[in-house]
Order: C-alpha cells, then sequence, then structure tokens
C-alpha cells in the first residue's frame, strides 16, 4: 500500500493497445460499435495497488474484465507475468484462460448479484477449488473452505447458509473468500465497496489491505471515489470515455496532475475544510460526457477541455512519459 | 411447513365449496334440462322424473342438498349420459385414460420444450435461435385441432403409420399426446429461452467465469438451475389441465377420456357430472399449484413460502 516503495518491483501485468468494442444494434455488417476501451497502455506492478478512477461509463469496469478475458478484447495485448494471454495480432487462436483463472480473480461491484443464488456459501467457494483441482481430500476441501471463510471474517458454520440469508456487507467477503480460494496473484477489485453503506466500506477496504500484506497480492482497484483510491493506491490512471489520459504514482498525480482533465477531476474532491474549500477554485466543465459510440475525434476530451486547441480536434493525443514514471496523452504538455 | 400446508389445504376446501356452489347456480341459470329431447316426454312424466331426481325443489334446497350428499363422498348419478351409474365409478373409469395420454404429453412437453429453449438462448441471435423461434411461434399461434388434424391426415391416413383412434398399444399415444404438448411444448421453450437469455446475463454467471467453469457447465449448473424457476410456475396448472384431458385431442381420436366427456356432460345438461368434473379439475388445480409452491421452496432458497410473498 502507501507504504514502501515498490517502484522498482518488476511488472506483473502489461497491456498494450488494448481495446473492447462493444456491437450495437445486433446485427452483422454494417453494426455500430460502443468504443467502451480505447487504446488503454498500462503496466502493473507487483505488489503494488495500481487504482482506476473515472466518471462513470468511461470504461473502468469494462478494462478490469477485459484484462482478465471476461470480455474478449477486440485487439491489443495483454501480457502476464511474461506470459501473453491475449494478442489481438492472433485472431481467434488464443491461449486458454484456465491456468491464468488461478492467478487472476475479480471482486465484483455488486455482491449480491455476483452470487448464484441458488448455491451455498460452501459451494460457491468450493466450486473454485474444484475446478482448479485443488484439494484431494472432502476432508481437505471443507477445511480449505472454511480457513477461507474465517480469513474473512464469517464463520465455519455459515458455510451451509445461502447467500440471500447475509448482509451486503457480508455477502462482499463471500465474494472476497471467493475470490482468494484459488491462491490468486493478482485480484481486480471491480469498485468492491461501492454497494456497501459507509460504515461497512472502510471495514473491507481495511480487509483488502491486510490481505495485500500477508498473501503479497497485486490488486488493480477500480472505484469512483478518488478519496478512497488515494488512500489505497500505490499509483492510479485515470479514465476518460474509453482513454487512459493520465497514469502516474498516487502522491506525485494528486500534487501535480498534468491532464487538464485530471485537473478538473481532483478539484472537485470535496475538501472537509470549508476554509481551504473557499479559497480553493473549482474547474467546472461544460457539456456532457459525450457517446463513446460516436466519440470526438482527435483527442476525446476536446469538446469539454478549457485549453483544447485545432490540433486537439484533428490528431489523437501520443501517450508518453512526460515526467519520470508519469504518463499523460495531451497536444499542450 | 405442516402449518403451512394445513393452512393452504383448508383454504382449498373454501375454494373448491366456493366453487361447486358457484358452478350449481350457472349451470341451473342456463336453460334446458336434462330431460328434453327432441321427442318431447310429456309433463307427467317429466314432473315425475324431476320429482325422483330432486329437480322439483327450490335452488338453495337442491345446493344444500348436493353439498351435503358431496360431503360424505357421494355426487350423485347420472341423469343421462350413463343413465343412473354413480358419477364418481365413471371419473375413476375415465379418467385414467386421459391421465395416461396426458403425463405422456407433459413430459414431452418438458423434455423437448426447455431444452428448446435453452439451445435458442445459447445459440441467441444466431440461426438456430431463429429457427426455433419460428417454431415456437407457430406451435403457440396454430389451434389444438389443426394440429390434431394434419398428425391425423398424414401420419395417419397418408403414411398408416399410425392409428388413427382410440389407445391400442403404444403407437396409439404418440398423436394425441404430440397434440396436447404441442402448445405447452412451445410455450416452455419460449418461457425458457426468456428465462434463460436473463439468468445468462447476470452477474453471478461472470463470476462463475472468473473461477474458471467451462462454457456447457456454466450453461448447466449456474443458468439452467436459476432459469427454472419459472418453468416449474407454469407446470403446474400445466399438468392439472393436461391431465384431466383435452377436449381436442380426444375427440378428434376418440379418446374416451375425462376432457370429451366434461363438454359432452354440458351440453346434455347432465348435472351431477358437470359438477363432479368441475370440482375434480378444481381440485387438481389446485392441489398442482399446491406442490409447485412447495417445489417453489426446493429450488429456490430465497423464497420462503410461508411468509407472504417477500424474499
Amino acid at each position: 500500500m502507501a507504504g514502501g516503495d515498490k517502484s522498482n518491483n518488476p511488472v506483473l501485468l502489461q497491456v498494450e493497445n488494448l481495446k473492447k468494442y462493444f456491437p450495437i444494434q445486433g446485427g452483422k455488417g454494417n453494426a455500430k460499435w460502443v468504443q467502451a476501451v480505447e487504446s488503454v497502455n498500462c503496466f502493473i506492478r507487483k505488489g503494488e495497488t495500481f487504482g482506476l478512477v473515472g466518471e462513470s461509463g468511461c470504461g473502468k469496469t469494462t478494462l478490469g474484465r477485459t484484462i482478465l478475458r471476461l470480455h474478449e478484447p477486440t485487439s491489443g495485448r495483454i501480457i502476464y507475468d511474461g506470459e501473453v494471454i491475449y494478442d489481438g495480432a492472433n485472431g481467434k487462436n488464443q491461449p486458454n484462460m484456465l491456468p491464468y483463472r488461478r492467478k487472476m480473480q475479480i471482486i465484483f461491484q455488486d455482491p449480491s448479484a455476483s452470487l448464484d443464488p441458488r448455491m451455498t456459501v460452501g459451494e460457491i467457494v468450493g466450486e473454485a477449488l474444484d475446478i482448479h483441482n485443488m484439494c484431494k481430500t472432502k476432508e481437505e476441501r471443507t477445511n480449505r473452505i472454511n480457513e477461507l471463510l474465517e480469513t474473512v471474517g464469517l464463520n465455519a458454520e455459515q458455510s451451509n447458509r445461502y447467500p440471500h440469508e447475509f448482509s451486503g456487507g457480508q455477502q462482499q467477503r463471500i465474494g472476497i473468500a471467493r475470490a482468494l480460494a484459488v491462491e490468486p496473484e493478482f485480484i481486480v477489485c471491480d469498485e468492491p465497496i461501492s454497494a456497501l453503506d459507509v460504515s461497512i466500506q472502510s471495514q473491507i477496504v481495511n480487509m483488502l489491505e491486510d490481505m495485500q500484506e500477508e498473501l503479497g497480492l497485486t490488486y488493480l482497484f477500480i472505484a469512483h471515489d478518488i478519496s478512497v483510491v488515494r488512500h489505497i493506491s500505490d499509483r492510479i490512471g485515470v479514465m476518460y470515455l474509453g482513454n487512459m489520459v493520465e497514469l502516474g504514482e498516487s502522491r506525485e498525480l494528486y500534487a501535480n496532475p498534468l491532464h487538464p482533465y485530471t485537473k478538473t477531476l481532483l478539484s472537485a474532491v470535496p475538501i472537509p475544510d470549508p476554509e481551504v474549500s473557499k479559497t480553493r477554485q473549482r474547474i467546472v466543465l461544460e457539456g456532457d460526457i459525450p457517446s463513446p459510440i460516436n466519440p470526438p475525434s482527435g483527442c476525446r476530451f476536446h469538446t469539454r477541455c478549457p485549453y483544447a486547441t485545432e490540433r486537439c480536434k484533428t490528431e489523437v493525443p501520443e501517450w508518453r512519459e512526460i515526467e519520470h514514471d508519469h504518463f499523460a496523452a495531451c497536444h499542450i504538455l | 411447513m405442516a402449518k403451512y400446508i394445513c393452512k393452504r389445504i383448508i383454504m382449498a376446501i373454501v375454494v373448491l365449496l366456493l366453487i361447486a356452489s358457484l358452478t350449481f347456480l350457472l349451470m341451473n341459470l342456463v336453460p334446458g334440462g336434462p330431460f328434453l329431447s327432441e321427442k318431447a316426454p310429456s309433463q307427467a312424466v317429466l314432473d315425475a322424473l324431476n320429482a325422483k331426481y330432486g329437480l322439483d325443489q327450490p335452488l338453495h334446497i337442491q345446493l344444500k342438498n348436493y353439498m351435503v350428499n358431496a360431503l360424505h363422498g357421494d355426487f350423485g348419478v347420472s341423469l343421462k349420459m350413463q343413465k343412473n351409474r354413480p358419477v364418481t365409478d365413471i371419473i375413476i373409469e375415465m379418467f385414467p385414460v386421459s391421465l395416461r395420454v396426458g403425463i405422456v404429453a407433459v413430459i414431452v412437453a418438458v423434455i423437448c420444450g426447455v431444452p428448446m429453449g435453452c439451445i435458442a438462448a445459447y445459440y441467441r441471435g444466431g440461426k438456430m435461435d431463429s429457427f426455433l423461434r419460428v417454431v415456437m411461434t407457430l406451435g403457440i399461434s396454430i389451434p389444438g385441432f389443426v394440429v390434431a388434424t394434419l398428425l391425423l391426415i398424414f401420419f395417419g391416413v397418408k403414411l398408416h403409420w399410425l392409428p388413427t383412434m382410440g389407445l391400442n398399444g403404444w403407437t396409439s399415444y404418440i398423436m394425441p399426446a404430440f397434440t396436447l404438448a404441442f402448445y405447452p411444448m412451445c410455450y416452455l421453450g419460449r418461457l425458457s429461452r426468456s428465462s434463460m437469455l436473463d439468468a445468462i446475463n447476470q452477474d453471478y454467471i461472470r463470476t462463475a467465469r472468473a473461477k474458471g467453469v467451462k462454457g456447457k457447465a456454466i450453461i448447466f449448473k449456474h443458468a439452467l438451475r436459476n432459469a427454472l424457476i419459472p418453468v416449474v410456475t407454469y407446470l403446474g396448472p400445466l399438468t392439472a389441465g393436461i391431465v384431466t384431458g383435452g377436449f381436442v385431442a380426444e375427440t378428434v381420436f376418440c379418446i374416451p377420456g375425462l376432457g370429451r366427456y366434461f363438454v359432452q356432460s354440458v351440453l346434455n345438461r347432465d348435472y351431477p357430472i358437470i359438477m363432479a368434473t368441475t370440482i375434480f379439475l378444481a381440485a387438481l388445480v389446485i392441489l398442482m399449484n399446491l406442490v409447485v409452491d412447495i417445489l417453489y421452496k426446493v429450488i429456490d432458497p430465497r423464497i420462503d413460502i410461508t411468509k407472504g410473498g417477500e424474499h
């Protein structure tokens, strides 16, 4: 987490030019596409927490799921721990994800919807163990399930209950136990706390932090609440309309935001101090987010950017390292 | 649970009493009577017959007498169709015929309909889906007598593959059972297609994929088990309706079943038979609905049937 420098850790996950388009209007041929993720480049280091922020509908969740190939990418490359798990150049001939499902896991946003209502908690957690043949005997399996439930703060006796018998926070703990069952290295936390009560949110965040320390996990933490992301992340990526617009070390990004969108986003974070709040200048954007079906030409942010020039309308800005370990895509930098 | 079932049974008896009274009154409102025919009997004969079967008394006395007798298990005798034969005997004779054909039909409907819907959902948007949807839409829109007649013409008259009437040997079950099954099969298909599509798009399916569950296992283990919940709802009334016999299928294929007999009894104003078959059918529907509600608890752990409708 925020403590300890992880900038020298080896890269665990590398994403190159990743695109994910969803077809709309069903038909083949001249179908339209929702360009949910457009040419995203990023990398995540071993043991770090990579925060991903952006408005609703900007493609954070899609990016997280596409990295795990829960959505099949449209093009680009995903490299996990030195092995290519997706390469758009190979068409439909892609590696089998099964071995990687043990290493890469996900915690979903809506805990109640993401648990099969007809399975008991024990079955939900145990299914993952069965698929990856992780337990040889029945006894070992039961012990492992109980152990996992206790790790996330539930009782072993609760393994025969169904998900609906639990509260939202407990359901999310089940979701976490389920993700941890296969002993993963990398977990996508897809807004794991946004569906929970505020009082429960901190419990879950703290639990995730403790687990990272104990198990040496790497997180991709998706959220729209910047203050949570700031608290938990080592590095932060900012997304706008399917594009990654800025990526930097957490403190650096806060102190020195480069991209106009990041500046706007940070200026909108509420500060619990009325004095500071009064003097701070808030940047307010004009207009709405454009549709990802017909994204603006050039830089996707140019329709709302206060600094936009003619060049921004025609030319897509290049993703480059502006300062050490601080990337952005903007013409004016 | 036991308390709940007792409550439901008591409610069922009340409902049956209401249905019986209503049928009794409606039936007597319809003009005509069991002893009228082309060769009108003399008034004296008519009076004597009415007096013998108690039809000369005021309606409320008749109703009271019928109820008292019915609660003692005596549903009267047939007035016309099988004169003086106890109605219970007739039902005991005819119901098994309808039941046998009906059970075959229910099995066919479920075994073909549910997989049809699942396959359509699995290949959604594809050619297979379009084809099955056309078949299912046809199945719901073509009336039973058309299906029965077409089957009769092709397999019975033209090809001589299947017997055209009666119930002798298993081959004679094919056409009537299919006639009865065709509509519910297609309805079940559509129902399971839509509930399957609904289930496939749920978050827990994504969870299963994240665990590494393979394509087919996702469909059968996760999606189907959840998609079956609405299908089971339809199965209760469907079974009750089919096993009591389809009028069309039994008429076209000359099967001496309850469905055909029920309609004939109405046409003949054979009051005791109308009453008994109506009560029997209603009881069966109520029973099947109770069975479905209990099954619900088994297949959907979220439902607590003993408390209102809330989860």
